[in-house]
Order: structure tokens, then sequence, then C-alpha cells
């Protein structure tokens, strides 16, 4: 290696670092502006009430889906800790299931109640066959 | 350190060019038969899972090929060896070809699956960064007539694009998004059933073939490019 080259080696190590350290301190100054929603729980505690739009995220709780008509949903999302009821008019996504993962936008009014202008299904990481999640329930061994 | 490609490199990869075509058609034949024949639909997303096999392979080598760039982009600094621009260039194309390939198919996935087709989530929002990276990377070379500063400029770029990538990488575990996590790590058991990671191996295959034959010829043409542009500059 000659002297040249450590030369540049060691200008480029250096504004590496600080390169890094910066970009470090960006992202994590940003952490709460970058999530795409919240949980109830999070929503809850900030209390973020008002005409500001915000993001809801969570699982559709189980049995909580009512429709009365006119294609107006309720339903309650849920992070295992808290729980918000949502009310929605329009058409629910073809995934959106009682147990899955859903993220609405709306506004969040007072006492863990949600009106919400959109729907949208989240998908999990799993990738399964019909015939295998049968199966799977069948000996018992699925958990939703 | 002298790495310059003698004559008898550059002649290898000119006669594994028709080896690669072909051994990339049947690949994909394969691929293309395991995945929308042989594979099951998904429990829950139907058909429309199918997406899937080209999108992880198109994004995963989209994220390979940047590393490349970044990677060559350094040791290019440091040694200021030409083959270290080349190779840089060369990955570049068919990077960026590979993002656009992931953000359009996962577009098409996203509608029927989320009820959308783009959302601005940390992990959408960062891969489309991604393409504007490689555009800029592609367009700074081009425009810039010097051509050892458009390697230095371009260069610099890559480099400092690359925060970008464990960004993507690790956005759908730090930050809440609507794109899901990984469905294959190191550190857990995939939760995909084997009947489905069998083609999605396949096409991974299939999809690495297809890069390294574009790459190389890219390489030969980046070559030939450079020997060009050191021509003028004895002129």
């Amino acid at each position: 290696m000659t002297d040249t080259v450590k030369k540049r080696l060691i200008k480029f190590l250096v504004s590496l670092i600080i390169f890094g350290i910066a970009i470090l301190i960006i992202v994590y100054n940003l952490r709460d502006n970058i999530v795409y929603f919240y949980s109830p729980s999070e929503i809850i505690e900030n209390n973020q009430t008002g005409s500001q739009i915000v993001r809801l995220g969570g699982l559709v709780e189980s049995e909580s889906v009512v429709s009365d008509g006119d294609s107006i949903f309720h339903f309650k999302i849920t992070d295992g800790q808290e729980q918000i009821s949502v009310k929605y008019q329009g058409i629910l996504p073809n995934l959106f299931a009682e147990e899955k993962g859903v993220v609405v936008e709306g506004i969040y009014m007072n006492d863990r109640r949600f009106i919400a202008n959109k729907v949208l299904a989240k998908h999990d990481e799993n990738y399964m066959p019909p015939e295998v999640i049968k199966s799977l329930k069948e000996t018992g061994k699925w958990q939703e | 350190m002298n790495l310059k490609l003698t004559n008898k490199q550059i002649s290898i990869i000119e006669k594994a060019n028709p080896f690669l075509i072909v051994s990339t058609i049947v690949a994909f034949t394969f691929g293309l038969y395991f995945s929308l024949l042989q594979s099951p639909p998904d429990y829950i997303q139907g058909d429309s899972m199918r997406i899937m096999y080209i999108h992880v392979p198109s994004a995963w080598f989209a994220l390979m090929a940047y590393t490349i760039l970044a990677g060559s982009s350094v040791l290019w600094f440091i040694t200021r060896n030409p083959i270290f621009s080349i190779i840089a260039r060369s990955i570049a194309q068919i990077g960026m070809i590979f993002t656009l390939i992931s953000l359009v198919t996962g577009s098409i996935w996203g509608k029927p699956t989320w009820g959308v087709w783009w959302v601005w989530d940390a992990r959408l929002t960062s891969m489309l960064l991604l393409f504007f990276l490689y555009l800029a990377y592609i367009f700074l070379w081009q425009s810039i007539t010097n051509k050892d500063l458009a390697s230095k400029i371009s260069a610099a770029l890559a480099i400092v694009g690359f925060v970008n990538i464990p960004i993507i990488k690790f956005s759908v575990d730090w930050w809440n998004t609507l794109h899901q996590p990984a469905t294959i790590s190191k550190l857990s058991a995939p939760s995909i059933d084997i009947s489905m990671m069998v083609p999605l191996f396949i096409m991974t295959f299939a999809t690495f073939l297809f890069l390294i034959t574009v790459f190389f010829i890219r390489l030969r043409i980046e070559i030939l490019d450079n020997k060009i542009v050191r021509m003028r500059e004895v002129k």
C-alpha cells in the first residue's frame, strides 16, 4: 500500500464516521415522524384528538365487526392492551377480516372512538397454502 | 495494485455470454412453471401472492446491486483503479431496472391486498429513493463531460447513498409500516411453506443469472467506452 492510498483510506474512513454519526442523529430524531401508523395504546397515551388526521393500526378484534346497513361498519382495533372503536362508511378491502391486521386513516375522537375515512388491510409475513392451514388447524398447531 | 482486466479475461466474459443467456432462459422456464402452475395459492391472498415470485428476487438484487455499486465506488476512491469505476457503472442500470420492477410489481400486489396502489410508508418511500439514487448516479456520469470529474462525483453519490440500504432493509422492523416484515430471515424459521419457498428460490436463481448476464454485457460495453474516452484524451 503506497502512502497516497493510505492517506485516501484514512480520509475516507474519517469522513465515513462523521457522515454515519450525522445520519444516525437524523434518523433517531425522526423516528416518531417516520411511523406510518400508531397503535391504540400510543393514540390513547398521546390523546391525538381534534381535526388532525392520524393513522391507527392493529388487529381487528374478533367478533367486533358490526354492519348497520348503508355500508357503515363498526369494529374495534386492538394491540393486545388497549382498544379503539372505529366507525367507517365505505367499501372494506377484500382482505379485511377479524383477527387480521388493519390500518385506518381518520380522526380520533375522545373516549376511544375513531372515525375512519380510509381502511387498508395489512398483510402479515406468512405465506401458506390453504391445505396446510386446514391441517394445522385440525391438529391444533395453528395460532391466530 | 494493478487489477486491469487482461484480454484473456475479457474474452472469457465474451464467451460466457451465449451460455449465460441460455441458462437464464432455462432457469426462468422452470421458475415460472413452478411459480405459476406448481405452487399453491396463499390461504388469504389467493393467486395474487404469485407476484411475490418476481417482486422479492427483484427487490433483493436491487439492494445487492447497490451494495456492489457502493463497494466498488469505495475501492475506486481509495485505489483510483479504473476497473472499479467500470464495475460500478456496469451494475447501476440493472440495479435501477430491478428497483423499478419491485416498485411496479409491489404496487400491483398492493391494490388487491391493502386496497391501495401506493402508500408513503418507510419501506415504499426508501425504495423509491433508491430508484432516484440509481437514476441520479447514471445521469451524473452521463452529463459531466470531464470523465475524471464524473467518476469522482458519481462515486461520492453512490457512497453517500448507501446509507439508504440498511434503512430499506430494517424499515419494516424499526418503524410501523404498511409493508410486512421479512418472511425469510437468517434469525428465525421462514414463515413460508416449503411448496412456496422452492419456486421462490428457483426464481431467485433465475433472476441472479439474468443479473450476471446483463452485468457481463454492460461490463464489455463500459470497457470499450473507457477505451474510447482514453483515446480521446490522448488526442
